[in-house]
């Protein structure tokens, strides 16, 4: 498909690679922040090919994994009961809650249904007028448009029996809370791509200002990543602490204006806890006052949750880079993408996942 | 909505975010909508610039080194 | 929500790959159906156990039985599939050739068929006409005779649609040994054309999931191009009928069963361009997508480009290839070696990523 091999040329890949080793004379940490660039990385054996004091980082850019424990409890609730029907993506079903995930709802008899788009859901609302229809609306900011015009859409429509439950996470508050840490080891950043085909890059140089910082915002590709990397090695060996866009194929500076105009109709920045990180001020995104009718939170009388995670799950400490997946205990034994303890493993942006698809064997080996 | 092509797969897609999007442009599609389209001339200009890289090096190959040497230049400083 | 009540059997959960650890009240969930690991411990941990004495411990697609002085060779598989009618073949299709397939992997050749029918309250009769149609019909292109049958109707709340179950039996000739305890260090891995094909024609008129493709299931029975491949001389080792969860589900069955490793070279693995469109978009792996009309073989080494050529001048093996081999490393895993030079474990599927799909 256009656009997309021509980004996995290996010969390039080589050249790129080649700069890479020739500009690199110390040890650097850097953080790529998305899910899916953490996947290509891995999958790829990109970080196998860096030189030997280039460590990536890999950040909490995975929707899946961050969802807080409470929002899950509270969507399961949801799904079981009756006359509701629970429409999600595919990847939140295996999630772990307190005690159950989604599968077992199902199993149980509810209705929970996996979707491609939050459109699909608001379909299924207007063929079931007699069920409540109640939307996962899970995501960063590269999932907010969708989700915010399906809102939209059913309080333009008037359908009545649709609600979303609503959790969005924000980009630039997860690196200001990541560089304030103080166990923090990242010196620089590839920042989300298609995060910013939405939002453009204005948050970004005060980040790169007042964290001094080098912020490069990376595509998904094999050379888009490679890209990234070698631009925000060459500006930590030059000192240099600037923004800089390496994936202007897809990300002009001024984002996608019209999305941004239905976000601020739309959601309202709330704080947020992060799974397995905590909480995070002005991190998130609700339902503003205008569509407080839609809010699935509102809708259903779902308080008195409370939630236990499992023990010895380090998936706050993989999230937060402070450890690698193959450095937890349970990893490959008691955790596993089969019986999963927490949502680094489930997600198909989780670093933990990725790992055990990708890495197992070379972990097994060494 | 619109049909999107993705690759040999046709799917309904929301272009109401592109408003000016011509038939045959490409975008980026995240669960059903279309948030951004896909600049071809910097793609093409990207992948110039991956091809520039290390060309000197190919070019030139090992000439470089007695060249330089024979000037008296240090490999490390080029000075 | 938890309650005394008294349990009939004693059911040792310990090890099960359960997603949810700390559940309390065990019970039957998609994933069980799915053909992946949770399918194979439902088998190992729950069904062989119960029946006691009285179970054999084969857990291949068809069982292979000696009678008097004939080798037989015996299966049943149920039908599910959603929606019933779909591009390139319906639920009587797979219901026929499904079966037909379990016996050609033993090496059989198919000769009977039984169809019980279970059907919902309120099915459209003309739509059981055009089912039935279908079985008659992939029968006769099968050669197999359908000599028995049953119907049961269950009311409006329970089932959806019709449900087929098909039973056979196949006759195996002497010399024949194929089954997934064979597959030896050196062997070849060949596959007999594309992945993917069936379960993609099916997703794509899944509610929710619509997307345009030109996409038609494989669905087909492969018993003659067996005949075709056993015909060559060669000693076969394991055939395997990649369905539910895929090349990957059977190659790791078989990668255990068998007690050795197998490494695949992902470019060599066919996987249509539609195929991969489609899995892209839905986040799939083709390997673990479900096939109707394929097999893989595991043959020896030295003998793999007798047997592809075999099966390349079959209508139904023009793509035959070579996508693999039996190594001793990793033993019971199945590792790919990818495009970048890395490998990636292939893993068994963990529970139902398309539910009924066949």
């Amino acid at each position: 498909m256009k656009y997309l091999d021509e980004f996995s040329n290996p010969d390039l890949a080589r050249r790129l690679l080649d700069q890479i080793h020739a500009a690199t004379t110390r040890s650097w940490a850097m953080m790529e922040v998305c899910g899916g660039q953490t996947h290509s990385i891995i999958r790829h054996g990109i970080d196998q090919l860096l030189p030997e004091g280039l460590e990536m980082i890999h950040g909490p850019g995975c929707p899946v994994c961050v969802t807080p424990l409470e929002i899950i409890d509270k969507a399961l609730a949801i799904a079981a009961l009756d006359n509701v029907i629970f429409c999600s993506f595919g990847d939140m079903l295996r999630v772990p809650g307190s005690s159950q995930d989604l599968f077992m709802i199902k199993s149980g008899g509810g209705d929970v249904r996996v979707v491609y788009s939050p459109l699909d859901a608001l379909d299924i609302a207007r063929q079931n007028p007699g069920k409540e229809v109640v939307f996962f609306g899970i995501g960063f900011e590269t999932t907010a448009p969708a989700n915010a015009m399906t809102v939209y859409q059913a309080k333009r429509l008037g359908i009545k029996n649709f609600s979303m439950l609503v959790s969005h996470v924000l980009v630039p508050p997860a690196i200001a809370a990541i560089m304030e840490s103080p166990t923090c080891r990242v010196q620089g950043f590839l920042a989300a791509g298609h995060v910013c085909s939405v939002m453009g890059t204005a948050q970004y140089p005060p980040l790169a200002e007042k964290y001094r910082v080098p912020i490069v915002v990376t595509g998904f590709e094999p050379l888009d990543i490679l890209e990234g990397i070698r631009r925000t090695v060459i500006q930590l060996e030059e000192g240099r602490h600037e923004l800089e866009n390496a994936y202007p194929r897809a990300v002009p500076a001024q984002g996608n204006v019209p999305a941004m105009a239905m976000l601020q109709d739309v959601f309202e920045v709330t704080d947020r806890t992060w799974r397995g990180i905590g909480m995070i001020p002005a991190s998130g995104w609700k339902l503003s006052g205008r569509y407080a009718g839609l809010d699935a939170e509102q809708r259903f009388d779902v308080a008195d949750i409370h939630t236990t995670e499992s023990s010895i799950c380090r998936s706050g400490e993989v999230l937060q880079g402070l450890i690698k997946p193959h450095e937890c205990a349970a990893f490959g034994k008691e955790c596993t993408p089969r019986k999963p303890l927490g949502a680094t493993m489930v997600s198909a942006e989780g670093a933990c996942a990725a790992y055990y698809a990708y890495r197992r064997l070379d972990l097994m080996e060494a | 909505m619109a049909e999107v092509d993705f690759g040999t797969v046709r799917k309904s897609v929301c272009l109401h975010f592109i408003p000016d999007v011509q038939v045959g442009e490409y975008v980026i599609v995240h669960v059903g909508f279309a948030i951004q389209r896909l600049d071809e001339e910097s793609a093409l200009e990207t992948l110039a610039d991956f091809r520039k890289l290390g060309i000197l090096q190919d070019e030139l190959g090992d000439e470089v080194t007695p060249a330089s040497r024979q000037a008296g230049i240090d490999q490390e400083t080029g000075l | 929500m938890t309650e005394s009540t008294e349990r009939p059997g004693k059911i040792d959960l310990q090890g099960w790959v359960c997603p949810v650890p700390l559940r309390d009240t065990p019970s039957i969930v998609m994933g069980h159906g799915g053909g992946g690991a949770m399918s194979a411990e439902l088998i190992e941990h729950l069904f062989l156990p119960a029946y006691g004495a009285a179970a054999t411990a084969d857990l291949g697609d068809s069982a292979v039985l000696s009678v008097g002085g004939s080798t037989l060779a015996f299966s049943t598989d149920s039908f599910v599939v959603k929606p019933m009618f779909f591009p390139g073949g319906s639920i009587g299709d797979l219901a026929v050739n499904g079966t037909v397939n379990d016996l050609a992997m033993s090496g059989a050749t198919p000769l009977f068929l039984s169809t019980a029918y279970i059907l919902q309250e309120g099915t459209d009769l003309e739509e059981l006409v055009r089912i039935a149609q279908r079985v008659g019909a992939a029968a006769l292109a099968a050669g197999v005779r359908l000599v028995t049958g049953d119907t049961k109707v269950v009311d409006h709340g329970s089932g959806d649609g019709v449900y087929i179950n098909t039973a056979g039996i196949g006759v195996i000739a002497e010399g024949v040994n194929i089954n997934a305890y064979r597959a030896q260090v050196g062997d070849a891995v060949l596959i007999s054309g594309d992945v993917g094909v069936h379960g993609v024609a099916v997703m794509s008129c899944r509610e929710g999931l619509e997307f345009g493709t030109a996409v038609e299931s494989d669905t087909a029975p492969l018993h003659e191009l067996v005949a075709a491949m056993i015909a060559t001389g060669t000693d076969l080792h394991v055939l395997r009928d990649p369905t539910r969860g895929g090349v990957s589900a059977s190659l790791n069955e078989i990668a255990r069963a068998s007690g050795v490793g197998i490494e695949l070279v992902e470019q060599d693995i066919p996987v249509p361009e539609t195929v991969r469109d489609a899995c892209g978009m839905l986040g799939l792996d083709p390997l673990q997508v479900a096939n109707e009309g394929k097999l893989v073989a595991i043959v020896p080494g030295e003998a793999a480009d007798v047997v592809l050529q075999a099966m390349q001048a079959h209508p139904l093996g023009r793509s035959a290839c070579r996508i693999g081999t039996c190594v001793p490393d990793h033993a019971g895993m199945v590792v790919a070696r990818t495009g970048m030079g890395g490998t990636r474990v292939v893993d068994l599927p963990i529970g139902e990523q398309l539910p009924r799909i066949c």
